[in-house]
């Protein structure tokens, strides 16, 4: 792992999690309303996924999104604004926290009923196979959604066609409140991918390298036209399925024990892991220090002031996005009606305004 | 130049064109392909265009559907066949909440064009699950579009001029028209894909219909006209949105309106179109508007009650004569 890209997973996950407790401070505040679905815990999994494709690559995910949205580089900004339901949101306010859209990055959106991202995804690879082009399509999903139709539909022809998806299952054990045991005759997930004979493997979803070495082997694989693959993230959401959910179905040892595999934790103690501790380097002396800290560069090292500047720059970029988007205006009736490709109110044939 | 052609002849001229001149046009469904269509529709195209443009689908509605869905993200022009539309219910979904709403709720980042093809209808002894309407569940859809054309003429028009449009449109087609011919004009230019057409001109009543049931309402007409009542007759080739001028002109003129659906009454699209027509157009009308209209019940198997469960062309005459009082009302 080389500097660059681990210091880009450090600010990635650093910043979502900013984010996240942002967004829930201002909900609190009453600034953003309705459903408020929150990633911290699941972080690596967007992070490691998406720092894996290429810009060419086309991204689907589910209503819990905006860390997505954010690794993908949407700006802080527009999403915070959209969760604002702002003009300046990069829906102009139309789609709000769970679809959150961006044509130009590929963004293919947000989906709010439980499933949809199977025949989005596969209609995307579809158009991709078709047309005989390199890219690919990350499917998101959740454990839940391995129970609807949808999924086995899209499994089925994403393999028969041979198309170039990526599906991604987010596992963090729950479906809302009912643990995947309750849901699931198969509580692993990336069995059921055998059905369709798509090659799947379950991965640890909290570990951020794990996560992104994952995705770009099967991305690899899916570029070389083998066909669809399945990743099964094992993760966990540390808060409530919503804002409105306190998540008190979960046993509190069972919190307790995920909390404890942070994977924002995670990937800070390997962006340290070798670094020697200050003692050590005074110890070293003037000359040996910068040798090491050549070395830890060259390795993908950081020291704690790193960490805290990253830390700071994400809060900066999270406060500047919640100004933003606090000053950003409401949206007109006439952005909602230009939106509206079928756009009756202007429509010519009906006289009617 | 005309040149007769029954309407499956039409669709498949109409997507033929489509897809030579324009390579992100496909068709997918079931049987589309090497079966060439359960109504013929697709016939040949499979061996002109090859299986990954006149594609063969799993029976998964909702799965192919949503596939359209997410090719039509990426530009193409998908064409979907969901083989009747019986089994679209499996797809709303996909129509509803993502065809529908994605434009929308992207802040307008992204067009739709996608094109769905249903067939429907009464047709003869399908029985309950085979023989249904569902236009009044579309058309309450914002974000939908609707086309349902009566003749091989706007089948060819309204299928090319759905391929164009860069939001969803769903074309409704009605299974006993596919084998009906009539006069196509392939190079004529085409009126707008909503604009209503006025079948026969009259000024005693407005027979308002749209799909098969235009054709019996123009039948209708001509047994009016022997009985010297002049019934003008609008077919609304579109049911979203609907050409309300026209259907407004013609009652300034007429003063009367009837309304001939082959679907049930019961919040049926004849609803919609006495409820706007009465708001706008209530002190143009001489008496109240009438429907003719499917009676309220699953389309019974047998074929005498089939029959009665939809109107038929007598229906339509009768409902007249009374609207223009040569008839003693119900």
């Amino acid at each position: 792992m080389d500097r660059e890209t681990l210091h880009r997973f450090l600010h990635d996950m650093l910043l979502a999690r900013a984010f996240e407790e942002r967004a829930a401070q201002e909900y609190s505040e009453g600034n953003i309303a309705g459903f408020l679905h929150l990633y911290p815990g699941e972080e690596a999994v967007a992070v490691g996924v998406i720092h894996a494709t290429e810009p060419g690559d086309y991204i689907a995910t589910t209503y819990r999104e905006h860390v997505h949205a954010l690794v993908r580089g949407i700006p802080p900004r527009q999403v915070m604004a959209e969760l604002f339901g702002r003009r300046d949101g990069v829906c102009k306010g139309m789609g709000g926290s769970m679809h959150l859209f961006d044509r130009e990055r590929r963004f293919m959106g947000g989906y709010a009923i439980v499933g949809e991202t199977f025949p989005v995804a596969t209609g995307i690879a579809y158009s991709i196979a078709l047309r005989q082009l390199p890219e690919a399509v990350i499917c998101f999903f959740g454990d839940g959604a391995v129970n609807q139709g949808t999924f086995h539909e899209a499994l089925n022809m994403a393999s028969l066609w041979k198309l170039p998806v990526l599906f991604v299952c987010e596992n963090n054990h729950y479906q809302i409140g009912t643990e995947i045991h309750r849901h699931s005759a198969v509580v692993n997930v990336y069995k059921r991918a055998c059905a369709y004979n798509i090659p799947a493997e379950k991965v640890n979803g909290m570990d951020v390298i794990n996560v992104y070495e994952a995705t770009r082997h099967a991305l690899t694989q899916i570029r070389a036209g083998n066909g669809p693959q399945l990743l099964e993230f094992e993760t966990y959401r540390f808060r409530g399925h919503s804002m409105a959910d306190a998540g008190s179905y979960r046993p509190r040892v069972e919190v307790n024990s995920q909390t404890g595999r942070d994977p924002v934790e995670t990937v800070i103690h390997e962006a340290k892991l070798g670094y020697p501790t200050q003692a050590e380097i005074a110890a070293a002396g003037p000359d040996l220090v910068e040798q090491l800290v050549g070395h830890s560069a060259a390795v993908g090292h950081f020291d704690d002031r790193h960490i805290e500047a990253v830390r700071d720059e994400v809060k900066r970029i999270v406060d500047d996005a919640a100004q933003f988007a606090l000053s950003s205006p409401p949206p007109t009736m006439d952005d909602a009606w230009s939106s509206l490709y079928c756009n009756r109110q202007h429509e010519t044939l009906t006289g009617a305004a | 130049m005309t040149e007769t052609l029954q309407c499956w002849q039409a669709l498949n001229r109409a997507l033929d064109i489509e897809m030579s001149s324009d390579e992100s046009v496909f068709t997918l469904g079931e049987d589309v392909g090497l079966y060439g269509g359960t109504y013929r529709v697709t016939e040949g195209l499979n061996a002109k265009y090859g299986e990954w443009r006149v594609r063969d689908t799993p029976i998964s509605e909702g799965g192919f559907t949503g596939l359209g869905v997410g090719a039509a993200l990426t530009g193409m022009r998908p064409v979907v066949e969901i083989m009747t539309i019986n089994f679209a219910l499996l797809a709303l979904d996909a129509i509803i909440n993502m065809a529908a709403k994605i434009p929308f709720m992207s802040g307008g980042q992204f067009p739709m064009p996608l094109v769905i093809r249903m067939p429907g209808g009464v047709a003869r002894q399908l029985a309950a699950q085979h023989s249904q309407r569902l236009e009044h569940t579309l058309m309450n859809v914002p974000g939908l579009r609707i086309a349902v054309p009566a003749t091989p003429q706007d089948a060819y028009w309204q299928l090319r001029q759905a391929i164009a449009s860069d939001e969803p449109v769903i074309l409704l087609e009605h299974e006993l028209l596919y084998f009906e011919p009539g006069e196509v004009d392939l190079a004529a230019e085409p009126p707008p894909m909503h604009q209503a057409a006025i079948r026969r001109t009259g000024t005693d009543l407005t027979l308002v219909s749209y799909s098969r049931m235009a054709n019996l309402a123009a039948q209708a007409a001509d047994l009016l006209a022997k009985d010297n009542i002049r019934a003008e007759v609008i077919d609304l080739r579109s049911l979203s949105p609907i050409d309300w001028d026209t259907c407004a002109a013609s009652l300034h003129k007429t003063h009367r309106l009837l309304v001939a659906e082959e679907d049930c009454r019961f919040a049926g699209a004849g609803a919609e179109i006495i409820a706007t027509l009465n708001e706008r157009c209530f002190y143009d009308l001489d008496a109240a508007p009438a429907r003719v209209a499917g009676l309220d019940m699953p389309t019974p198997f047998n074929a005498e009650l089939e029959a009665a469960s939809i109107p038929g062309v007598s229906d339509i005459v009768k409902a007249a004569r009374r609207l223009v009082g040569r008839e003693k009302p119900l």
